[in-house]
This record gives structure tokens, C-alpha cells and sequence, in this order.
């Protein structure tokens, strides 16, 4: 799997400040998106991995530097799952058919876009729920709904918030492998992800955010307790095992049970 | 049958009866939109506000009242959307202030000046008597001008009001469709404002969507029923209120209510579920478009 992006660029950050109320989020931040990328943006809470997702989705202006995109781009955009509302009435089918392109000026689905709404549903593996209200979902099955929605815009760069947060093991690989199946069709994608060993060490490529950009490269580069450390701003181990780092909290002093915490 | 057939010789419980269906009708199409929007307060508002302008309008023209107080009513839509997003006032409470503000001049100049058009207490609770042909036909064109609206921008609408953030990333102009929803919500509650009145329009604003949403967990099919049980509202509550001798406007909501417990019993669980947070989806993300150099 590449992922370092050689391909032509498709968005382009360079030297990009964004604050909110004057607070000043992200510092001198250079970042390209180009058509072949897979890159995982990693940093703690709060450190601005969200804003720079809103400045390549141009939902934010930078107040400072240039945001360039490709003209005509295609970019589609996966929430995190914890902002939507279960309870909206609305079924898988109604879901996916939201983003349909715009100009029908009838309210119901043509059967092309019927067609095309199944196909996706089909290819994600959840063809057979498109009558299901949305809250009948797994988690695994909500984030595919997603993604399906997105795909149905037949994105050139897809876009995801912390697509693993709140998901089990299990949906958390079946969710990497479809990224990187989507990769293998020409998709970029660049999502957040603060799951270093889960996600973010079976990337390709990673960005070390803490509001400004601290590492980039491949996880052996960038995954290191140097890196690491000026990214969370707390001391960790790194270990590797099958040829995959991993990173381990390095405790201050071990826990005796009965001790006063 | 003879109750039903009677009413109908009288050519007002006619023209009542027609608007009164109308009116349950559009209430309860634009109401799933903003009962699921978490709005339910800004119709509320709304329609105190626009009775100020209502009663504004009797000093200066007051044929012209309706214009006037549609202006009026739009004017602090746009006011309560610009504060809010301006402002670190919430919406509840530039709601709180504007409107009631609205409602407020709108007593104090009944009480200085009186009226030429409908008496306050008509405008407070509806009345069928005396509706003008003139009024009948705004409410015809509101509600074309609403279904084609609905119609028309159905996709947009609904991506807006389920996912904002993630419809401005997906080329839907969210702050055009707002605007253009507090417009058509201020018509449709000036062209209702006459039948049901300034008090009960809010509540056939949510009335009828709350118990649709009771019903199916489909969009398209919660946009259906509100309608329908809000067209059924319009007319049992005419009937009851010609029978009852009671102002229609308080009967089309008494009855709105009595279906409600109906099919809250019926439903018991599954609709009380479905019914819950209804508005819990304006949580933002941040991602809406913002924001200039």
C-alpha cells in the first residue's frame, strides 16, 4: 500500500494559520494532498486535527497563508459518528441518497439513482439494509452508511473524522481494509484517527499535529518517542512486533493495589 | 351524516372549513422541518412576533396589515439568525428578546390605538367569521408557494436539516435554505395566523410532526402523515369548534392534542422512542462554513 503521495496534487496548504475567536489553533501548517495519498493525521485532543481536516474541506478560512485545490474536485467528507443523530428519521436507503448530485427537481429517487444507491450499498456489504432506520445499525454498519454516502459522490479525495472512534476490533480492521480497497481504486484519503496502535500504525503515512505540524513521513519515521513525545507531550515507549511499531504509555511509577492514589 | 352535512349551508363554515384544512395542512408540512430542526421555539416566537407587526400595521395602513406584519415577521427571523450566529446570545434567548419584544408593542398599540381589522382577541385565538376572500387566496399561494419549496429543494432541505455540516461539504448552500425556510415559515404563519390564531399556531407547528415522527422512523413518509394529520386537525377541529360554540383555532389544537394521546397510546414505546431528542441532532460539529479573513 503507498500512500506518501507523488501523484498530482489535488489540495495544497502552505504556511496556513486558523484561529477561532482570535485563539490561534494552527501554526504555519504546509500540507498537500496529492491523488495517490493515504495519510492518517495523528495528534491529542485539541490539537487542531479537526481544523486542518475544516481547511481542506474550505469550511475554514485560514487567517493566514494560501488554501489551493484542484479545480472541479471532488471531495466527500465521513463524520464522526458520535455528532449524528440516531433519532432522525430516516432510513439507510434515504441516508445514502442525500448526497445524490443536485438539479432533480423531483423528490423522489430516479431508478438510475435507485440503481446506484444499491450498488454502493452492495459493494460496502449492507445491500440488504437499505429499509433499516438508521439507528437499527452496528457500528460497523453506521460507518459503512457513511461511506457509502460519500462514495456515492464518486469522490477524487474522501475525507474522514476519527472513523474508528467507539468501534469495536473487529469493525475497526474490516473499516482499514475498505479504506485501503478505496485507495486501490484511486481514492486519497486522509482521516484523524488519536488510535496510534489500531489505525494509525497500519498507515501508510502519518502527520504529527499539535498546532503545528511536529512529523510527517511513514510510522517507522514518525513513531518514534522523540516525535511522539513532542506531539502528546508525554513520554512513550515504542516497541515493534511482526515488523509493526506499537506504542506503550511509559507509566511513572507502577501501581500497587491498596496504595492511595 | 345531518352533523356533518348541517355546518355546510353556511357559506362561512365553508370558507372556515376550507382554510382551516389548508391551514392544519401547511402547519404540519413545514412543521416536521422545524420540530426536527429543534425549532419548535422559533415558531413559537414567530408568531408572537409577527402579531406586533400586525397590530403596527393598523396605524399607518391597515389594509395593508398582512404585508406588514409578513415583513415584520420576516425581518425578526433574520434578525433572531443574525444574532445568533453573531453573537454569543443562543438562539432560545435572541428568540426570548425579539419576539416577545414584538409581541409585547403589538399588545401595548392594541390597547393605545384599537383596530380596523380583526379584534385582538380573533388575533390571539383564531376565528373563521369574517375570513375575506383576499385571505383565502394568500393561503392558497403560501401553500404552492411552500409545497414547491418542499418539492423543489427536498434534497437539500433534508441534508441540511439531518447533517448540516457535512451538506455544506457536499455543495447544498445551508445558509440560503435557512434563510429560505425562516421566510416560508413567516408566511405560513401569517397566512394561518387568522384561523388559528397567534397563541396556537406553535402548537400545530409541532403537534402534527411530533405524532407523524410517532408513526414511522422514514422521512418521506413522516413529511406525508404530518400533513394528512394536520389537514384532519384543520377539520375536526372546525366542526368541533361550530358545534362547541369555542373558537376554531382552540379546537384544531385540542384536537391535534387528543390524537397525540391516541397515538402515543397505540404506539406506547416505540413511539415515545421515536419521538425522543427530536431535536438532539443540532449538536454542531464546527464544520458548517464559516468564517472570513
Amino acid at each position: 500500500m503507498t500512500g506518501t503521495g507523488v501523484g498530482p496534487e489535488l489540495i495544497r496548504l502552505d504556511g496556513v494559520n486558523a484561529s477561532y475567536d482570535h485563539h490561534l489553533v494552527l501554526e504555519d501548517v504546509s500540507f498537500h494532498v496529492h491523488e495517490d495519498q493515504f495519510t492518517g493525521i495523528v495528534g491529542p485532543s485539541g490539537a487542531g486535527k479537526t481544523t486542518l481536516l475544516r481547511l481542506l474541506l474550505q469550511t475554514l478560512a485560514p487567517v493566514a497563508g494560501t488554501v489551493w485545490r484542484a479545480p472541479d474536485l471532488r471531495v466527500a467528507y465521513v463524520p464522526q459518528l458520535e455528532t449524528v443523530s440516531w433519532n432522525f428519521p430516516i432510513t439507510v436507503f434515504e441516508c445514502v441518497l442525500m448526497s445524490r448530485k443536485s438539479g432533480r427537481l423531483r423528490p423522489w429517487a430516479s431508478a438510475s439513482e435507485k440503481a446506484s444507491v444499491s450498488a454502493v450499498l452492495d459493494r460496502l456489504g449492507i445491500g440488504n439494509l437499505g429499509e433499516r432506520h438508521i439507528r437499527e445499525l452496528s457500528g460497523g454498519q453506521q460507518q459503512r452508511m457513511f461511506l457509502a454516502r460519500a462514495l456515492l459522490r464518486q469522490p477524487q479525495v474522501l475525507l474522514l473524522d476519527e472513523p474508528t472512534s467507539g468501534v469495536d476490533i473487529s469493525t475497526r480492521h474490516d473499516i482499514l481494509h475498505l479504506l485501503a480497497d478505496l485507495h486501490e481504486d484511486g481514492v486519497a484519503i486522509v482521516l484523524t484517527t488519536h488510535d496510534l496502535n489500531g489505525m494509525a500504525t497500519h498507515l501508510p503515512h502519518l502527520v504529527c499535529v499539535n498546532h503545528r505540524i511536529v512529523g510527517e513521513g511513514t510510522p517507522s519515521e514518525v513513531m518514534t518517542p522523540e516525535v511522539l513525545e513532542r506531539t502528546f507531550g508525554a513520554r512513550m515507549d515504542v516497541l515493534e512486533h511482526l515488523g509493526v511499531r506499537l506504542v506503550v504509555d511509559e507509566a511513572p511509577t507502577p501501581f500497587t493495589p491498596g496504595e492511595k492514589i | 351524516m345531518e352533523t356533518l352535512l348541517e355546518p355546510l349551508s353556511y357559506a362561512f363554515f365553508q370558507k372556515g372549513l376550507l382554510v382551516a384544512s389548508l391551514s392544519g395542512a401547511l402547519l404540519g408540512l413545514i412543521g416536521v422541518y422545524i420540530v426536527l430542526r429543534g425549532m419548535s421555539y422559533i415558531g413559537h416566537g414567530l408568531s408572537h412576533s409577527i402579531f406586533g407587526g400586525f397590530a403596527a400595521m393598523q396605524l399607518f395602513a391597515a389594509q395593508f396589515y398582512a404585508i406588514g406584519a409578513g415583513l415584520w415577521g420576516i425581518a425578526s427571523a433574520l434578525a433572531i439568525t443574525t444574532v445568533t450566529k453573531r453573537s454569543r446570545v443562543g438562539a432560545d434567548a435572541a428568540i426570548g428578546v425579539i419576539t416577545i419584544a414584538s409581541f409585547a408593542l403589538g399588545v401595548a398599540l392594541f390597547a393605545k390605538f384599537g383596530t380596523s381589522g380583526p379584534s385582538f382577541e380573533n388575533a390571539l385565538f383564531g376565528s373563521i367569521l369574517g375570513i375575506s376572500t383576499g385571505q383565502i387566496v394568500g393561503l392558497v399561494a403560501v401553500s404552492i408557494l411552500t409545497v414547491a419549496f418542499v418539492t423543489l429543494r427536498y434534497r437539500a432541505l433534508l441534508f441540511s436539516t439531518f447533517d448540516p455540516d457535512v451538506a455544506a461539504v457536499s455543495g447544498v448552500n445551508v445558509g440560503r435554505i435557512e434563510a429560505a425556510l425562516m421566510v416560508v415559515l413567516s408566511l405560513a404563519i401569517l397566512a394561518t395566523l387568522t384561523v388559528i390564531g397567534v397563541t396556537l399556531v406553535a402548537a400545530m407547528l409541532v403537534i402534527p410532526a411530533v405524532i407523524a415522527r410517532m408513526l414511522t422512523d422514514s422521512f418521506g413518509r413522516m413529511l406525508a402523515y404530518s400533513t394528512l394529520i394536520g389537514t384532519l386537525c384543520g377539520l375536526v377541529g372546525m366542526y368541533a369548534s361550530y358545534y362547541a360554540d369555542v373558537p376554531s383555532g382552540t379546537m384544531i389544537v385540542l384536537v391535534g392534542a387528543a390524537l397525540f394521546i391516541v397515538v402515543l397510546a397505540s404506539t406506547g414505546g416505540r413511539g415515545l422512542r421515536r419521538s425522543a431528542g427530536l431535536d438532539s441532532h443540532v449538536e454542531n460539529t464546527g464544520l458548517a462554513p464559516v468564517i472570513t479573513r
